[in-house]
């Protein structure tokens, strides 16, 4: 065991911090391709974030966690939505709903929120990693502020998977991680999810001709 | 202890020398590796030089309707300039004048100099004088608050606004990662792209008076006040430059005074600054000018990374 | 009464020379339409006694608290009054700040403006000494008649051009929400004096403040105080949303009374709530700073991205006092919360940094207020808009309210900037505050204020740059004369306090020192001395250090040295020609920026907290015309409504109104009945 070395804690505060960072770029970015390019960098964070806890405590199943990370979130999904964006032909900049330094402020209040709601769970944990709870949820609740304030479907669907990997943080933050079924199980939702969603965005287009949401509103009067 | 202030009142006034005569250097140096990053065939490195000395040559020609305030601007802008890069550690932390401004005197400092030059700006009375100052305001106001909280950032992790101490407690205490220092980092970079009149907010090198900020404050000016206000201005990027270099980078600023101390910061310095300056060439290389409407929103972004920066160091570094 | 009679005490000389402001106004009703008289003698003398009461009470900060009885009044209510150090600075403020103010109304009053000069003069000497009465006052009673005294001259102050309409609206809106304000103000010493029970036994006669201080309410009660108190002392100060009277009130006034509102009249109201949440009460609970804290910031936020946008030269003044009382009330409710925390070395930092910012306050914004006194008359003109290039032709009165300008904006090495200096100080020593929630708030406060400093500079800039520089906006502006000598004189004193309070903190702090050793037990005495006069270090020098003088110094010394270096090696040679403007050769005045222009950035970052009337020219006007009026949302969103629900009422009142005597008469029968009825049951 050599979690006794203070730097493993430290590299992990400091991964935890460019997840949020990471967070909220993806909060204040409004090119859908540097959305899936930002995605891709939080992936890898929370891969190396994974890599390091298992190294540092030695529980050999979070290598496998950070081996699948790696492959879904750093290589499949991102490939996946630069396949659809090139098929979809939506390379723009979006406009969002509400302006961008508002949101920031939100996202700001969301974060002193989050922490003050992780610290007395924090407490609780025996975890090496428990002081990033805060900066885990503060990235999910960010992640879900981002699918609220975007008007169009793909930024929508990369705020959902970028709230996954927030959660992913969280689980591995409070408890090393979730137990391997749960995660290769949740790991295999998000694969079909974007599947079915990226089927979706074509029905939505061929329906529409566009992608944005807000078109769905008109649903309401058939 | 008088031969040890003496000592100290010699290196900061070699602090003061190497800012005066490092600066255009550093701004020609910016200027050439951005030529080399865009395939273009560079400008002599002493470019800077021999421009100042050839403005300082020429005669001054005045708008008739210029007060007196136009022709003090630009030494009290210079002096201010001076005096900032007098306060920030880059040779040496145990500067006696450090005392004298903190921090937060150092925001002051700077803001005191864009007061001025939006002043002098707005002179004159031409459209885009004004045009410039009214520009320079909306970006110093959004800037400035965004360079305090980065400071305070470093504040709250050495417990002082004195720079030297912050310095010291970077760099000479025991190796830690502070990673509220990423966010301010992010921020100040951002901060210092915009209060140097760099790419993404304004262009330095631009010819076209309607996508100006700082130049059509200065479109005015010539002769001896125009050199003032560049060499101002590269004393400007000079002390930005040490700024970060020192909160981000602190290691190799000795503590104490003497001539063997010297000879490891001025080489670590002079390293620094220019890979520090193919940095900033590469990132305006990489980045397009922005509407001058997305500036507030750049700075906004650059504000509230700052305070995030601050809750951060609350949350991981407090109380440890 | 005897021994003050064989030595007179602080306060006797105090009371002397308030009543000297008195005989003095009543002079000025002897000869009312002759202008020589009140104003070249009766004004010089009136500033000679407030600096006479400034010398006094500053020499009574630090000693021991006077009291003395009036017998006047009320029969068994006399008037109790008491000076300690609390009351002998804010004495120090009034009296510094209405002897430039005096001197300078000396030289401004004309002839044909407003009512006669004598009548003014009455009126403004009145509001001095009831300024000086609140002040003093040691019982309920006698602060509340001081502070109508003072609200009602003030009242009168205003509308002193009542022929305009406007005017009279102005002071109407003040003098209501000033009624309001004091209703909050009565109600909260009625909740302090509590019951009567204990006050027979120990001798001390009710209502006074030494019987509130014995009364110890308990949480609910100290609340229902404190909360009554902020909200009067808080409609006095303009605290968001009690604000809207002052941008009204302050451009309406003349010049100098205007000055005097906002140097002082405002900061009584800041003693009075540092009186009530300090001294009076006993309990303390620290969230009260937090919402102290919140509604600071609010207001000066808004008062400070209100002022950006004005295009009135007074009223963009006015919303920069709405931003500093914002800024004193941050830094009020820091205190508290520090002390309600028992950081009281804490507590002490951020109650310097409001002592010294009332200082700095008052004397920079009176300053600025002159200026544009002596601008209004040079052009008789208040709009932005048609102002411009004053600098050649009022070449004093430009420089002296850079001064002001430099100061408001909190720049560094003038008096503004040490306050805020210190107030960011506080910010910055809070970590460790026993409260999640509340030690995150902090930063994100520090930042608003850093934020609301920085937009201050925008204001200014354009304050400054847009009446001074540039070219001028309307023909006439080249008849514009400079301030005359009395007038210059004010402006130097007042200008002159600027730098040495921003040259000279250790020494103000030293002063400092006693008042908050009053209010929370410590002060910054001690810590300050051991750095020396020259270097500023309220902790400890390692926390956090500043030498203004040395700051001046090197700025002066390296422009004077630059400047000779360069006349030594090159030469000084000019060529005057036009304007080079990029060789656009059509160029006028009015092609500058307007204030609406430069203000424009802010409606753009701010809009949604601006209400904003855009008139745009379509793309085929013949004579396009362009307009924008930009209203306070708190004036749709609050007052128009309770305005509006006020004359429901009052209608459904007005149906018992019909005209007919014998209604009358039976209401009065029914009334008789039910009370007879009631009696009986």
């Amino acid at each position: 065991m050599n979690a006794a070395s203070p730097y493993f804690g430290q590299i992990i505060n400091l991964l935890a911090a460019i997840l949020l960072l990471l967070s909220f770029a993806m909060l204040s970015q409004r090119r859908i391709l540097s959305l899936i390019d930002l995605f891709m960098a939080q992936g890898a964070v929370l891969c190396a974030s994974t890599a390091v806890v298992a190294y540092a405590t030695g529980q050999n199943h979070l290598y496998v966690s950070a081996g699948i990370t790696l492959l879904l979130k750093v290589m499949l999904l991102p490939w996946i939505l630069h396949r659809l964006i090139r098929r979809l032909n939506v390379k723009w900049d979006v406009e969002t709903l509400i302006n961008i330094p508002t949101t920031m402020l939100i996202g700001i209040v969301l974060v002193i929120f989050a922490f003050n709601l992780a610290l007395p769970i924090s407490q609780l944990a025996g975890t090496i990693t428990r002081s990033t709870l805060g900066i885990a949820m503060a990235a999910v609740l960010l992640a879900f502020l981002m699918m609220i304030t975007r008007s169009k479907a793909v930024p929508q669907v990369i705020g959902f998977l970028s709230m996954e990997n927030g959660l992913f943080f969280a689980a591995t933050s409070a408890t090393y991680g979730m137990p391997m079924v749960v995660e290769l199980g949740i790991a295999l939702d998000v694969l079909v999810g974007m599947v079915i969603l990226g089927v979706f965005f074509f029905q939505i287009r061929e329906q529409f001709d566009s992608l944005d949401i807000r078109h769905l509103e008109q649903l309401k009067d058939d | 202890m008088n031969a040890n202030l003496a000592a100290g009142i010699l290196l900061q006034f070699l602090e003061l020398i190497a800012a005066l005569v490092l600066a255009p250097l550093l701004s020609g140096w910016v200027n050439q590796c951005r030529a080399l990053l865009q395939n273009r065939s560079a400008p002599p490195l002493m470019l800077p030089y021999r421009q100042i000395a050839k403005l300082f040559e020429k005669e001054v020609v005045l708008a008739g309707n210029a007060s007196s305030l136009f022709r003090a601007a630009p030494y009290i802008i210079f002096a201010c300039m001076a005096l900032a890069s007098l306060i920030v550690p880059t040779l040496s932390t145990d500067l006696p004048f450090a005392a004298a401004a903190d921090a937060i005197a150092l925001v002051g400092i700077f803001a005191l100099a864009r007061v001025f030059i939006a002043l002098a700006g707005m002179d004159v009375g031409t459209s885009f004088g004004s045009l410039g100052a009214r520009r320079e305001m909306l970006i110093g106001f959004l800037a400035e608050p965004a360079l305090l909280m980065v400071f305070f950032t470093t504040s709250l992790i050495s417990q002082s606004t004195s720079l030297a101490i912050i310095v010291e407690t970077l760099g000479h205490r025991e190796f830690a990662i502070y990673p509220s220092l990423a966010f301010a980092g992010v921020a100040f970079t951002m901060v210092s792209l915009a209060e140097n009149a760099r790419v993404p907010v304004d262009n330095p090198t631009t010819h076209l008076e309607l996508t100006m900020i700082h130049e059509a404050m200065i479109l005015e000016y010539s002769g001896r006040h125009l050199a003032l206000i560049e060499w101002a201005a590269s004393l400007k990027l000079y002390a930005y430059s040490c700024i970060g270099l020192a909160l981000f980078f602190p290691w190799g600023i000795p503590q104490g005074v003497g001539i063997e101390t010297l000879l490891i910061a001025m080489p670590a310095l002079l390293f620094k600054l220019a890979v520090g300056g193919v940095i900033l060439a590469l990132i305006e290389t990489l980045s397009a000018k922005m509407r001058i409407f997305r500036a507030p929103e750049f700075l906004g972004t650059a504000f509230l990374l700052a305070v995030l920066a601050m809750l951060v160091h609350l949350l991981l570094e407090a109380g440890k | 009464m005897q021994d003050a009679l064989a030595a007179p005490l602080a306060i006797d000389w105090l009371l002397a020379l308030v009543l000297c402001w008195l005989l003095l106004g009543l002079a000025g009703m002897v000869a009312q339409r002759n202008l020589r008289y009140v104003a070249r003698t009766l004004f010089p003398l009136g500033a000679a006694v407030g600096l006479a009461i400034a010398g006094v009470a500053f020499a009574a900060l630090g000693e021991v608290p006077e009291t003395v009885v009036l017998p006047l009044g009320l029969p068994d209510l006399p008037f109790h009054l008491r000076l300690d150090s609390l009351s002998a600075l804010f004495l120090v403020i009034l009296g510094g700040i209405a002897a430039g103010i005096s001197i300078y109304a000396a030289g401004y009053l004309r002839k044909g403006e407003g009512t006669a000069p004598g009548l003014q003069c009455l009126q403004y000497h009145i509001f001095l000494a009831s300024m000086a009465l609140v002040l003093l006052a040691d019982d309920a009673y006698a602060f509340m008649v001081a502070w109508e005294l003072m609200a009602l001259s003030s009242f009168f102050l205003v509308t002193s051009d009542h022929r305009n309409p406007e005017i009279r609206r102005a002071g109407y809106l003040y003098l209501l929400i000033a009624h309001i304000g004091a209703i909050g103000i009565l109600l909260s010493f009625g909740v302090l004096q509590g019951g009567n029970d204990m006050a027979a036994s120990n001798g001390v006669s009710d209502y006074t403040f030494a019987h509130m201080r014995m009364m110890h309410p308990d949480g609910f009660w100290a609340t229902a105080a404190f909360g009554l108190a902020l909200f009067g002392f808080g409609a006095k100060a303009g605290l968001v949303p009690l604000h809207v009277w002052l941008p009204e009130a302050h451009p309406a006034a003349p010049s100098p009374v205007s000055a005097m509102m906002s140097a002082v009249m405002l900061k009584t109201a800041i003693y009075g709530f540092l009186r009530v949440s300090f001294d009076l009460l006993q309990t303390r609970l620290w969230w009260w700073g937090v919402v102290v804290l919140m509604l600071g910031l609010f207001t000066a936020l808004f008062g400070v991205i209100f002022s950006a946008v004005q295009t009135d030269m007074k009223r963009l003044l006015a919303y920069s006092s709405i931003e500093n009382i914002g800024l004193l009330f941050v830094g009020i409710g820091l205190a508290l919360t520090f002390d309600g925390f028992d950081m009281t070395i804490l507590a002490a930092l951020a109650l310097t940094a409001v002592l010294y910012h009332c200082l700095n306050h008052a004397a920079f914004k009176s300053l600025l207020f002159l200026a544009t006194g002596a601008v209004l008359h040079a052009t008789k003109e208040r709009s932005l808009g048609k102002l411009g290039g004053l600098i050649h032709k009022m070449p004093w009165v430009a420089w002296l309210s850079l001064l002001g300008v430099l100061a408001s904006a909190g720049l560094p090495p003038l008096n503004g900037f040490v306050s805020e200096w210190l107030l960011l100080q506080s910010f910055l020593f809070t970590p460790g505050l026993p409260h999640g929630y509340i030690n995150m708030l902090i930063p994100v406060a520090a930042a608003a204020v850093a934020l609301t400093a920085a937009i201050a500079g925008y204001a200014m800039v354009k304050f400054f740059g847009i009446i001074f520089l540039g070219q001028p906006r309307e023909e006439r502006l080249a008849e514009a004369h400079d301030a005359g000598l009395l007038e210059r004189i004010a402006m130097i004193w007042l200008g002159g306090l600027c730098v040495a309070l921003g040259i000279f903190p250790v020494f103000v702090i030293e002063q400092l020192d006693a008042v908050t050793q009053l209010l929370v037990g410590t002060g910054l005495g001690a810590a300050v001395r051991s750095g020396g006069w020259l270097l500023l270090a309220p902790v400890s020098e390692n926390r956090a250090s500043y030498e203004p003088l040395v700051f001046l110094l090197v700025i002066l010394a390296v422009g004077a040295a630059t400047f000779m270096l360069v006349r030594r090696f090159w030469h000084g040679r000019v060529r005057i020609t036009g304007a080079w403007d990029c060789g656009w050769t059509l160029q006028s005045a009015r092609m500058q920026d307007t204030s609406e222009g430069f203000g424009q950035p802010l409606r753009q970052v701010f809009s949604p907290f601006y209400r904003m009337t855009r008139e745009e020219p379509g793309s085929f006007d013949k004579a396009p015309r362009y307009s924008i009026v930009v209203e306070d949302h708190f004036w749709y969103w609050l007052y128009l409504p309770v305005a509006r629900a006020a004359d429901m009422g009052t209608r459904m009142v007005a149906f018992l109104q019909q005209g007919r005597i014998s209604v009358y008469l039976l209401y009065s029968f029914v009334t008789l009945i039910v009370l007879l009825f009631l009696i009986r049951g």
